[in-house]
């Protein structure tokens, strides 16, 4: 996502190039970067190998947030099982030590593993910002679900050469269209 | 050998095609969509009304059950652990592996799994709810269900006991329950997305809220494959506890025949092997229904009955060694326990169980078996009955004849029991066929992805030297960009 100003609120142009095979939109993507363009995004009907690589996206730091679920999954989960064993119910099985540790190990894990899983997918839904919602604004084109890749480019300054952009349509074989939906 | 082998051959022995002909990407979004918008044909409807009726049977009888009360069924002091708790670990030995055949082998960048995982995973989740409702309705009030999670209350309060096995087996099946669902809905998110921008009106309407706007942008797509490389991660050791803390129920009482460290392996190796055969039960069923055999092709099937040998074979590994321990234990209640089992008065069930779960699936060493649709079909619900009657054997007989011959009975279900089994498989075919009806049963996304690779490995298996005619896979890493069908690089 592009930097939000704070003034000067204006419609901003973004070119869409449509092309129709993987292997030459990223062939596009490291074309338009290597002329500087300011690419927005990239929609697929797929999950694109290398495609975030090519277009310089970090990796996402989502796996952080799993180990945070299966931590607090891991000190829930067994703090509870200690707590109820032996402050809130202790209970004299067999003259077996109250914090019988072997025996908490499955509920620990489960709970672990509950609460990774679902952290995870928290933050891809949070991240992605993914909620009930009809078409979202942000699909260039409706056919990126089916067959179609979308390249965005951000007008970004008057350095924009739209005859260049044109130019590397031309050679990926794009179909190339104007389209400023959004306003910054 | 089919057409599309001579095909891929005449490319390179290294490269298998998955898909045959090479559809483009819309024709595969066409194929696939096709069936769900054009509506069912008369085949599903029929299955749809049979299966409907199964369950209309199952609900009349389990609201008897609970209106009358457990004294319907067919247990007593010796056997208090029936049919109903058969039926339970037979239906989650089947949840298990939807989640297992989906997690592990995209762990194992095993390519074809792209045709069954989606069938698989929603098997799961059906297979799961129906296995919940036996240990409910087997409580007797099974309004009171909510006692088995520990909440504040006005008792103490006073907590669930977390060293029960029980207990586990609650968190463990609600855990997998939970994960399995949350795995086969952000795979099918895509899909949606790609329903909501076919279909017009209030059913793209629909769509669009489940697929929760997705619109495939990379940095989505990048969360979306790291998300489902975690849960498959996170989804594999926990089927293996799951299914083992199942066996715990059972391990951890002292009863001959229960009482034994073989279980929690033995349990999992069933899981897998029942699950397999469900699934290819339902593929079977699914291609047929759905027109989808460009998907789930010959080869699929193939892969699929060779798994079925192979935990077929250690499934009967695993027979051999629990006689063989009891005999060896010199424990007299231990060896009577298995000489009952084989030899007693309900042995009729343990040679079903051998001759289905051991003997049956031998015919697939044969390469045309593998390939025989209608004979897998056969072999997958002979499969699933001795499956059945494996957890039906060390369920009731160990329990009708323990240490105590005063208290030995002979355990013979009632007609309520037998139509609440009938009914569960109602309700796992009704949930089924509607799945099929309205959902992608073969995901979009994976198979395109699955198409992609197909290219770049026939132009790279052309480049190189073949270096084993085996591999058909040309190799990966866990990447930052390894997808949900295992990305294929080279």
């Amino acid at each position: 996502m592009s930097t939000r100003k704070t003034t000067n609120r204006r419609a901003v142009r973004y070119h869409v190039l449509v092309l129709d095979d993987a292997d030459r939109t990223v062939d596009a993507v490291r074309r338009l970067r290597r002329d500087g363009f300011d690419l927005h995004d990239v929609y697929t009907p797929f999950a694109v190998h290398e495609l975030d690589v090519e277009m310089g996206l970090p990796p996402t730091r989502l796996p952080w947030m799993t180990l945070v679920g299966g931590t607090l999954g891991v000190t829930l989960g067994l703090g509870f099982q200690a707590w109820t064993a032996t402050s809130s119910w202790p209970l004299n099985i067999g003259g077996k030590t109250d914090l019988a540790l072997p025996a908490l190990a499955p509920v620990t894990f489960e709970s672990a593993v509950l609460l990774a899983a679902l952290f995870s997918v928290a933050t891809l839904f949070v991240a992605s910002r993914l909620f009930p919602r009809g078409r979202p604004p942000s699909q260039p084109i409706a056919a990126v679900t089916d067959d179609r890749f979308a390249i965005v480019v951000r007008e970004a300054d008057a350095a924009f050469d739209p005859g260049k952009l044109a130019g590397v349509a031309n050679e990926v074989g794009a179909d190339p269209f104007i389209e400023s939906w959004k306003v910054e | 050998m089919t057409e599309q082998h001579d095909v891929s051959q005449s490319m390179d022995p290294r490269f298998q095609e998955l898909i045959p002909g090479a559809p483009s990407l819309s024709e595969v979004t066409n194929e696939i969509a096709g069936p769900i918008e054009r509506g069912p044909g008369k085949l599903w409807w029929g299955a749809f009304a049979t299966a409907a009726s199964a369950l209309t049977l199952g609900v009349i009888l389990v609201a008897y059950t609970v209106g009358t009360g457990i004294g319907v069924w067919g247990l007593d002091r010796t056997v208090g652990w029936g049919w109903a708790i058969t039926n339970f670990v037979f239906w989650v030995g089947i949840g298990h592996a939807g989640t297992l055949i989906s997690a592990i082998l995209l762990l194992f960048r095993q390519r074809w799994r792209t045709s069954i995982a989606r069938a698989a995973e929603a098997m799961t989740i059906f297979a799961v709810m129906c296995a919940g409702i036996f240990p409910i309705i087997h409580m007797g009030r099974p309004w009171l269900a909510f006692w088995v999670f520990p909440y504040p209350n006005t008792r103490g309060p006073l907590w669930v006991n977390f060293r029960s096995p029980l207990l586990w087996d609650v968190f463990a099946i609600s855990t997998y329950f939970i994960v399995s669902l949350v795995f086969w809905y952000v795979g099918l998110l895509p899909d949606f997305a790609t329903m909501r921008d076919r279909v017009k009106g209030w059913r793209g309407r629909i769509y669009g809220w489940l697929s929760l706007g997705w619109d495939g942008s990379t940095k989505s797509w990048q969360r979306h494959e790291k998300t489902s490389l975690l849960l498959a991660a996170l989804a594999t050791p926990l089927v293996v506890s799951v299914h083992t803390i199942v066996s715990f129920d059972f391990a951890t009482s002292i009863l001959p025949g229960w009482h034994t460290t073989i279980l929690p392996p033995y349990f999992v190796a069933g899981a897998v092997f029942s699950g397999f055969a469900m699934v290819l039960t339902l593929l079977l069923m699914t291609r047929k229904l759905m027109h989808l055999e460009r998907y789930i092709t010959p080869d699929h099937l193939d892969k699929m009955a060779k798994v079925l040998l192979t935990t077929g074979m250690i499934v009967g590994f695993a027979y051999a060694t629990e006689l063989f321990i009891a005999w060896y234990s010199s424990n007299p209640y231990e060896r009577f326990a298995f000489w009952n089992r084989a030899f007693g008065p309900y042995g009729v069930g343990y040679w079903i169980m051998v001759f289905c779960n051991v003997v049956v699936p031998q015919v697939f060493w044969s390469a045309k078996a593998r390939r025989n649709v209608g004979l897998l079909f056969v072999a997958s619900i002979f499969v699933n009955i001795g499956m059945w009657f494996e957890r039906f054997n060390i369920i009731v007989i160990s329990l009708s004849r323990d240490f105590l011959p005063s208290s030995w009975t002979h355990y013979v279900p009632s007609m309520v029991e037998v139509g609440i089994l009938v009914g569960s498989f109602g309700l796992f075919f009704t949930c089924f066929l509607l799945f099929v009806r309205y959902a992608p049963v073969v995901s979009f996304h994976e198979v395109k992805v699955t198409l992609a690779e197909q290219k770049h490995g026939a132009h790279h298996a052309a480049d190189e030297d073949p270096v084993s005619p085996r591999s058909n896979w040309t190799g990966d890493t866990f990447g930052t960009s390894a997808s949900r069908t295992g990305g294929i690089q080279s």
